[in-house]
C-alpha cells in the first residue's frame, strides 16, 4: 500500500445559508491522479481552496503528511507541499514570468532582489519539467497556454509533493491539452500527487487513476478510470443518463443569411485581428468557426453584432448592408448573439431574471406601452422561459447574477432565441457550463436550425464544434484558412490547421 | 543607457528641459539663475514629498487623495507643536506623527473597513481644513531658525550645488528620500510585493503574502512623507502657519504623480518642471518683460497640471488593483 499523502475527513463549509461542501472525505496516495468532477456549483472549488488554505473549513479535518493541523493560509500550504494552479491564473500582468515565479519567496543579496539566481532557477525549472518559458517575458504579453505554464513552474518552483489544478484545459487548445495531460503523468511518475478539477470527462479517462464525483457538495461517488467509461462518469456527475451524442438530422441549407466580405476588424489595441474574412452562413445550417483562441473570431463576431467598428470589408444580412450599423439596428434585423462573455455582455447581473430576459426587447409593444413597461408580459414571458429552459431560481425576480453559470448561460440563450433570429451567433456557447446543460443549449441550437436560422458557432473547444456544425470553417490569423464539410471532418486535421500548419 | 531611457522617458525629457534651461540662466546671470532654481526647488520639494505619498498609496493599490489633509494637519502640528513647546524637533516630530495618524486613519478606513477610498480621502481633507482654522491661533513663532546644512564637495558644484546641497533638512533628505524610494520599490523584496498587491492582490495572497497587513503598513508609513511635506512648509520655507497654508499642492502631487508614472524619481523630475515653470514666470514678471498680473501667474502650476494630465493620459498606467479593496478568498 502506498503512501497516503492527503486525507479529508468529513470536510464542511457553508457560506452564509448555503452548504458548499458536506462532509467530504477523500484520500490522496503519492504519486497519484485524482480527477474531481462535478458540475459547475457542485462545490468542487471551495473544496481545493480549503485544501490550499484560502478558505477555511468550518468542521472536518485536512490531514497532510499526517499533520492534522488547520492549514492557516496558502503560505502554510505551500510549506507543506501543496502547489496550486488556480482557474483565473495568479499571475501580475506587468510583472515578468521570473518575478512571478518567485513572488512571495523571493531570493535576495542583502537588500536586493536576486533577480539573476531567480532566472537561472526558472531556466533549469522549465528545462527538467519540458514547460518551455522566456523569463524575462511580461505575463500580458504571453497567450494563455504560456501564462500556464508560468502558473505550473509557479507551483512546482517550491517544494511539491501535492499538486492541485483547478480546470487547468478550459482556456487551452487541443495540442496544449495534449502537453499538460503528458506533463501530469510524467510528475506523477515522478512521485507528485495530482488533483485536478475539470468537466471534461476525456481528460479524466485519459490521465486520472481515480475520480471522486460531486453533485450539491458531497462525494456521490469514487471510481478508478479502469473501471468506468464517458457515459458511466456522465451519468454519475449529472445522477441521470445523459446523451452526450448531439442529435441532429441532415441540415438542408436555403438561402445566404450571412455573407461577410473582405472584413478587416482591428483589436482592443489597433492590431489588425480580422485580416480579409470571408464568411458565408445559409438558412437552415451551423458553420462552426474552428480556430485557436485569438485568431480573429472575438473581433470578427463583435464585428457582426455592430459591436466593434468594421475598418474595411462588407457585413450583408441577406440582402441589407448592415456594416457598421448599431447592435440595436443589427439585433432588429433578426440576429441573435450569445456573446462569449456572458457576465460582461451577455447580462446585467444586478438586475432580475426576468429583466435580463428581455434586456434588448425591452421597449418593443409586447413589452411596452408608450414608454412605460408592462411587467405583466415581461413576467409571463420570464415564467415561461425559466420553465422551457430549466433555468434553477428561486423566482424570476432573483437577480441574475446570483444564478451559477450554466443558469445564467440559459437565461442569455433563451432571451437571444426569443425573437426567432434569422440569425443566430453562439460565441462559446457552453464555456465553464456543466454536462447537463450543455446538452440542452446543444439540443436548442440544433432546434433553432432545424427551424430555419442561420447559425454561426464559435467555440474553442474542438469537441463541440464537430458534433454540431454542419459545415467548418477554419481560422487563422484572422481569416478562413480551410472549410470541410462537418460529418466526418478529422480532428487531427482541423487541429494542424488551427495552429497554422496550411498545405 | 538604453534601459534607462526606455524606462524614465519622461524623466529624462524632464531633466533635460530643466538643465538645459538653467545654463540659459547661467549665462544671462549667476546669481539670477541661482535665485531662479532655489524658488524651483522650493516649490518642488513639498511637491515631491506628497507625490510619494501618491506612488506609495496606490502601488500598494490604495488611492489616497487625502494628501492634502495630511499635509495641511502636519504642517500646523509642527509649527505650534514648536511654538508652543519651544522646541523645533518636538514640532518636526509632532508633523512626522500628524501625517503617520492620518496615513493610519486612511489605511484602516480603507483596508480594514473597506470604505470607499475617495470619500475617506474627502472626509481628511475636510477634518483638516477644519480642525486647523478652529484651533489656529495668531501670533506665535517658531523658537528657532531651521538649520542649514552643506554637503562637503558636492556643495561646491557650480550651480546646482548651492541650490541642492546647502539646505534646510527637508529638503536635503527629500533627495535622499527620492533616491532610496525608488531603489526599495524596483530593487527589494518590499518593492516587488508592494507592486504584487496594487496590480494583483489575488496573486499576491495565493503567493502567501499578507495583502491587508502589506496595506496597512505601506499607507500607515507614507504618511511618514506626507509629514515631512508639511512640516517642510510651515517650518522649513516659511517658519510660519497660515490657515491653507498647503494650498492644494496635495492635489498638484497627484497630477505630478501620475505625470511621473508612479516612479519616484521620475515624480521627482516632473515636480521639479512644475517647480522651474513657476519660477520662470515669477521672473518674467518681475523683470516686466511681460505683463501679467500676479493672480494669473499664481494660476500656472494648475493650469500646466491640466495640460500635464492631458498629455499623460493614456500614456502612463496607473496600478491595476488601485482603489479597489482587498477581499481574502474572492477572485
Amino acid at each position: 500500500m502506498s503512501e497516503v499523502l492527503l486525507e479529508l475527513d468529513g470536510v464542511t463549509k457553508w457560506f452564509g445559508p448555503v452548504k458548499a461542501n458536506t462532509d467530504i472525505s477523500m484520500k490522496v496516495n503519492r504519486g497519484e491522479i485524482i480527477a474531481l468532477l462535478g458540475e459547475n456549483g457542485a462545490g468542487k472549488s471551495t473544496l481545493v481552496k480549503q485544501i490550499f488554505g484560502l478558505i477555511t473549513p468550518d468542521s472536518g479535518t485536512i490531514t497532510v503528511k499526517g499533520d492534522p493541523t488547520r492549514i492557516k493560509d496558502p503560505r502554510d500550504a505551500i510549506g507543506r507541499g501543496i502547489g496550486m494552479v488556480h482557474q483565473h491564473f495568479q499571475l501580475v500582468p506587468v510583472m515578468t514570468v521570473t518575478e512571478n515565479i518567485i513572488l512571495g519567496f523571493e531570493p535576495v543579496k542583502g537588500l536586493n532582489l536576486d533577480l539573476d539566481s531567480a532566472r537561472t532557477m526558472v531556466v533549469e525549472a522549465s528545462d527538467r519539467y519540458g514547460l518551455e518559458v522566456d523569463p524575462d517575458a511580461a505575463i500580458e504579453d504571453l497567450p494563455v497556454g504560456t501564462q500556464q505554464r508560468v502558473e505550473i513552474l509557479k507551483a512546482l518552483s517550491k517544494k511539491v509533493d501535492l499538486l492541485i489544478l483547478d480546470e487547468p484545459t478550459a482556456v487551452l487548445t487541443p495540442q496544449e491539452t495534449d502537453e499538460l495531460l503528458g506533463v501530469m503523468k510524467a510528475l506523477a511518475a515522478d512521485g507528485t500527487s495530482i488533483v485536478f478539477i475539470t468537466h471534461k470527462l476525456r481528460e479524466v479517462l485519459a490521465v486520472a487513476d481515480r475520480v471522486y464525483v460531486l453533485r450539491q457538495g458531497r462525494v456521490v461517488g469514487e471510481v478508478a478510470t479502469k473501471d468506468t467509461d464517458q457515459a458511466g462518469l456522465a451519468t454519475m456527475m449529472v445522477g441521470r443518463a445523459v446523451v452526450l451524442q448531439v442529435d441532429k438530422d441532415e441540415a438542408t441549407p436555403a438561402d445566404e443569411v450571412l455573407s461577410v466580405r473582405d472584413l478587416v476588424v482591428q483589436d482592443d489595441r489597433k492590431l489588425p485581428a480580422v485580416n480579409g474574412m470571408n464568411l458565408t452562413v445559409r438558412a437552415g445550417e451551423i458553420v462552426g468557426l474552428a480556430g485557436v483562441e485569438g485568431n480573429g473570431q472575438r473581433e470578427l463576431v463583435e464585428a457582426i453584432a455592430g459591436m466593434r467598428k468594421v475598418v474595411s470589408g462588407s457585413v450583408h444580412l441577406g440582402t441589407e448592408d448592415v456594416t457598421g450599423k448599431s447592435p440595436h439596428h443589427i439585433h432588429a434585423a433578426g440576429v441573435g448573439h450569445v456573446p462569449e462573455d456572458r457576465e460582461k455582455h451577455g447580462l446585467v447581473g444586478g438586475y432580475s431574471i426576468a429583466d435580463n430576459l428581455v434586456l434588448n426587447r425591452f421597449d418593443e409593444p409586447e413589452f411596452a406601452n408608450r414608454g412605460v413597461r408592462n411587467f405583466g408580459a415581461i413576467d409571463a414571458n420570464a415564467e415561461a422561459y425559466v420553465k422551457e429552459f430549466d433555468i434553477r431560481t428561486s423566482g424570476i425576480h432573483a437577480t441574475a447574477g446570483s444564478l451559477s453559470g450554466g443558469n445564467k448561460q440559459k437565461v442569455v440563450v433563451a432571451r437571444e432565441m426569443s425573437a426567432e433570429p434569422r440569425l443566430l451567433i453562439a460565441a462559446q456557447p457552453t464555456r465553464g457550463v456543466d454536462v447537463g446543460s450543455i446538452e440542452f443549449i446543444h439540443s436548442r441550437i440544433v432546434d433553432a436550425r432545424d427551424k430555419g436560422a442561420a447559425v454561426l458557432l464559435v467555440s474553442a473547444e474542438l469537441d463541440e464544434i464537430l458534433s454540431l456544425s454542419d459545415r467548418i470553417v477554419v481560422v487563422h490569423g484572422g481569416h478562413a484558412v480551410a472549410e470541410m464539410p462537418g460529418a466526418g471532418a478529422n480532428r487531427q486535421e482541423i487541429g494542424r490547421l488551427m495552429a497554422g500548419g496550411g498545405h | 543607457m538604453e534601459r534607462l531611457w526606455e524606462k524614465n522617458r519622461v524623466a529624462v525629457i524632464l531633466s533635460a528641459v530643466v538643465i538645459v534651461g538653467m545654463y540659459v540662466f547661467w549665462f544671462m546671470g549667476k546669481a539670477r539663475a541661482e535665485s531662479m532654481l532655489t524658488s524651483a526647488w522650493g516649490f518642488a520639494v513639498p511637491l515631491i514629498l506628497a507625490a510619494l505619498v501618491g506612488v506609495v498609496g496606490e502601488r500598494s493599490g490604495v488611492v489616497n487623495i487625502g494628501i492634502e489633509g495630511q499635509m495641511l494637519i502636519s504642517a500646523f502640528a509642527a509649527f505650534f507643536g514648536a511654538a508652543l513647546t519651544g522646541s523645533l524637533i518636538i514640532g518636526v516630530l509632532l508633523g512626522l506623527g500628524a501625517g503617520m495618524l492620518l496615513g493610519g486613519f486612511l489605511a484602516w478606513t480603507a483596508v480594514k473597513l473597506r470604505t470607499d477610498q475617495i470619500i475617506a480621502g474627502v472626509v481628511i481633507n475636510i477634518a483638516a481644513t477644519g480642525i486647523t482654522s478652529f484651533f489656529y491661533k495668531q501670533g506665535q513663532t517658531l523658537p528657532g531658525v531651521f538649520p542649514r546644512w552643506e554637503i562637503p564637495l558636492l556643495k561646491d558644484l557650480p550651480l546646482v550645488g548651492k541650490v541642492f546641497f546647502a539646505n534646510g533638512p527637508f529638503a536635503l533628505a527629500t533627495i535622499l528620500i527620492v533616491i532610496v524610494l525608488n531603489y526599495l520599490l524596483f530593487r527589494t523584496r518590499w518593492g516587488l510585493r508592494t507592486r504584487a498587491i496594487g496590480e494583483y492582490p489575488q496573486a499576491a495572497d495565493t503567493a502567501g503574502i499578507d495583502v491587508i497587513r502589506m496595506r496597512l503598513v505601506n499607507v500607515t508609513l507614507a504618511g511618514l512623507l506626507a509629514g515631512a511635506a508639511g512640516a517642510f512648509l510651515s517650518m522649513e520655507a516659511s517658519s510660519t502657519f497660515e490657515r491653507g497654508i498647503t494650498a492644494d499642492r496635495g492635489f498638484l502631487a497627484l497630477a505630478i504623480m501620475i505625470f511621473g508614472a508612479w516612479k519616484p524619481l521620475q515624480a521627482a523630475a516632473a515636480a521639479l518642471f512644475f517647480g522651474f515653470a513657476q519660477a520662470i514666470a515669477s521672473q518674467l514678471q518681475a523683470d516686466k518683460v511681460v505683463d501679467i498680473p500676479q493672480q494669473l501667474i499664481n494660476t500656472l502650476p494648475y493650469v500646466l497640471t491640466l495640460i500635464v494630465l492631458a498629455v499623460a493620459a493614456g500614456r502612463v498606467r496607473a496600478p491595476a488593483a488601485e482603489g479597489v479593496p482587498f477581499v481574502k478568498g474572492q477572485g
